[in-house]
């Protein structure tokens, strides 16, 4: 009960006019970016954190306007999956197999609002989870010391890539790059500086805001460049009837059960390291599918098709925010920007949080509650509205892109040099897209390196020096099997559960193109 | 370049990153670890991947040819030559210009790229910079 009333303070603290228009108009802003063609929720949210840093927002109106935001995203992200067949992020892949076909069918609003009350569905249950399960993760997190931390930290890095993961030496490069660029600047305990050449710009270390900005952001911009002579989805759009808006009653009730399951399911995968949002929605999917697809209609535009993938990777972005919170360790890539964004406010996600700011803690799931409700209202009368962004062009929306993203950065430092260096990750990015490395190790590097560095040497002086100190207690030994089998077990299994997505994809897809 | 080229730029990287660790100057008060040794593990592991990436390749990526190659590069001088433009040209005409020429780079008609240039710029300036008073580059005519 004493969850409870922490809980009802959080609302205390979210219900104010100017929380309440905030989170209003985050949820507004985040459908939109997530609607937006090559904008989604990790991205979206990156572009948007120097811009709340530098409008000098309180740390519990930002947090609250940048969770909307990334809430919404979320949302926003289904509309062209089901509309134009393109997945706006990795987790939405599942939603377009029955999706897009409804679509085809002239039953777009339907899905669309059947997929926004299962998203709404699935992150409701998983926010509740959030609230009973992260304090108790609390309690084992406290009996944490310096080598528990470091053992988990190799854990985020080990499981980062999950399951569906095919070439874990990437995994294990990309995360070794963003560590090493956390080593640049002047060393915390003896104040050396390392990797900076001289260059008194370096001294400060690479602020991973402008790593972020360029890795998510810029990069989006020269794929679009690459791809522009390739058609895009505008005319698609166009030609889409959207059907009537609102989900019918027995549509509602036969899918009761299947956002039920794939609720659970994909919140324990969201919990679960290496698992994600992206399992998340496909496991809901597969087992949905063996359960109640008798006629085989599953890939043909079955609404449960449509629900079970949304209230699956919803719940699952809800779990994951476990894990993030009470031990400061985020298990995927929306999370990760999540943790970039309380850093970059001066708050350090993990146990002590919980005691020391429980206004915050409490006042970020309060604002989550409040986001989901606006955000179920908002989309099932405006997505029409929202409809009509994807018809933006990508040629004037991605010079805006560019160029908010250096107003974000240039706001923060001003200093040119930032600019620069934000342009570099933004090749980078592209390049590292190009050979298939994935981008969130770097960042994950990049957020935790400096923690994870101090967690080690702090270990390292309690114990004089002695390495054996990593692996001493049970709780260090069971970390560190978990991330040894973490690491393994994709590159046994990882080629085989990929090709198992791609195949459903591939089925579904050779259908309706 | 496809893994292997990169296999050998990443143990290139690691193998310098690695030699820059061990220079770094400690002081005489230091902990037991000190600021070398972490970095030197990383730079390990890096190496450790890359030589992965050099015996076991994936299959090459699509490089784009010769043309989108030059668009990006062309992008890339753009978004550079507006870093340094802009604390000496100011916000709006420096944004103007660099939005313009992406828009246009993108396949705009030049007309429409210049006149959405200066309408991007100065909505972003109207927002970002009126409503919301986000500080921005200020140049020689005081926006």
């Amino acid at each position: 009960m004493e969850t409870l009333s922490a809980l009802g303070d959080g609302f205390a603290i979210a219900l104010t006019w100017q929380n309440l228009g905030l989170a209003l108009l985050g949820c507004f802003l985040g459908t939109i970016i997530g609607a937006l063609p090559g904008l989604g929720p990790s991205n979206g949210v990156a572009i948007l954190i120097p811009l709340a840093f530098s409008l000098g927002l309180d740390a519990t109106p930002a947090l609250i306007l940048l969770t909307s935001v990334y809430y919404g995203a979320m949302y926003g992200g289904r509309i062209s999956s089901i509309l134009l067949n393109i997945p706006g992020d990795e987790p939405a892949l599942m939603t377009t197999l029955d999706g897009y076909p409804m679509a085809q069918q002239g039953r777009a609003g339907e899905a669309l609002a059947l997929s926004g009350v299962a998203s709404f569905v699935g992150a409701f249950f998983a926010t509740w989870g959030l609230v009973f399960l992260a304090p108790q993760l609390v309690k084992v997190a406290l009996l944490f010391g310096p080598a528990e931390y470091f053992a988990l930290d190799v854990l985020a890095f080990a499981t980062l890539g999950g399951i569906s993961s095919t070439n874990q030496a990437k995994s294990a490069w990309a995360a070794a790059l963003g560590l090493g660029i956390a080593m640049i600047g002047v060393d915390g305990q003896t104040g050396v500086p390392r990797f900076s050449f001289g260059e008194v710009h370096l001294y400060d270390g690479i602020d991973f805001l402008v790593a972020i900005v360029g890795l998510f952001a810029l990069s989006e911009v020269f794929v679009f460049l690459e791809h522009r002579s390739e058609g895009s989805g505008e005319a698609k759009a166009a030609g889409m009837k959207i059907g009537r808006i609102t989900p019918g009653w027995k549509m509602l009730k036969d899918c009761t059960p299947t956002m039920a399951r794939s609720t659970v399911l994909g919140f324990v995968a969201g919990v679960l390291p290496g698992a994600g949002a992206s399992l998340g929605s496909f496991i809901s999917y597969s087992v949905e599918k063996r359960l109640v697809d008798r006629e085989g209609t599953f890939g043909k535009g079955d609404p449960r098709g449509v629900a079970a993938p949304e209230a699956g990777n919803n719940a699952a972005a809800g779990g994951a925010l476990v894990p993030m919170l009470a031990l400061g360790v985020p298990g995927s890539g929306t999370t990760a920007v999540l943790l970039a964004m309380l850093l970059a406010l001066n708050i350090t996600p993990g146990p002590l949080l919980f005691q020391s700011n429980p206004d915050v803690v409490w006042g970020l799931i309060a604002a989550l509650f409040i986001g989901n409700f606006m955000l179920l209202l908002l989309n099932i009368p405006m997505v029409g509205l929202f409809v009509r962004v994807l018809l933006v062009p990508p040629k004037f929306l991605m010079p805006i892109v560019a160029m908010v993203s250096f107003v974000g950065i240039y706001g923060i430092s001003g200093s040119t040099f930032d600019l620069l260096v934000m342009v570099l990750f933004g090749v980078l990015g592209w390049v590292l897209r190009k050979l298939d490395v994935p981008l969130v190790p770097v960042i994950l590097g990049v957020l935790l390196g400096n923690a994870m560095e101090a967690n080690l040497r702090r270990a390292m002086t309690i114990s004089d020096g002695d390495w054996t100190v990593l692996f001493a207690s049970p709780l260090s030994l069971i970390l560190w099997g978990i991330a040894i089998v973490g690491f393994v077990l994709p590159i046994l299994f990882g080629k085989a559960v990929k090709r198992r997505m791609r195949m459903r994809k591939d089925a579904a897809g050779s259908t309706s193109d | 370049m496809g893994d292997r080229a990169f296999g050998a730029i990443g143990l290139a990287l690691a193998a310098f990153f690695i030699w820059q660790a061990t220079q770094i100057q400690t002081s005489f008060i230091s902990d037991p670890v000190g600021p070398k040794a972490f970095p030197i593990i990383i730079g390990g592991v890096l190496g450790i991947a890359s030589l992965v990436m050099l015996l076991r390749p994936d299959p090459r990526p699509d490089w784009p040819a010769a043309g989108p190659f030059l668009e990006i590069a062309g992008a890339v001088v753009v978004m550079v030559l507006y870093a340094l433009a802009l604390p000496v040209a100011g916000f709006v005409i420096a944004t103007a210009v660099a939005s313009g020429i992406l828009s246009w780079r993108l396949g705009t008609r030049p007309l429409t790229a210049a006149l959405a240039g200066v309408l991007i710029s100065l909505g972003i300036y109207a927002v970002f910079h009126l409503i919301l008073g986000l500080s921005l580059a200020t140049g020689p005519l005081g926006f």
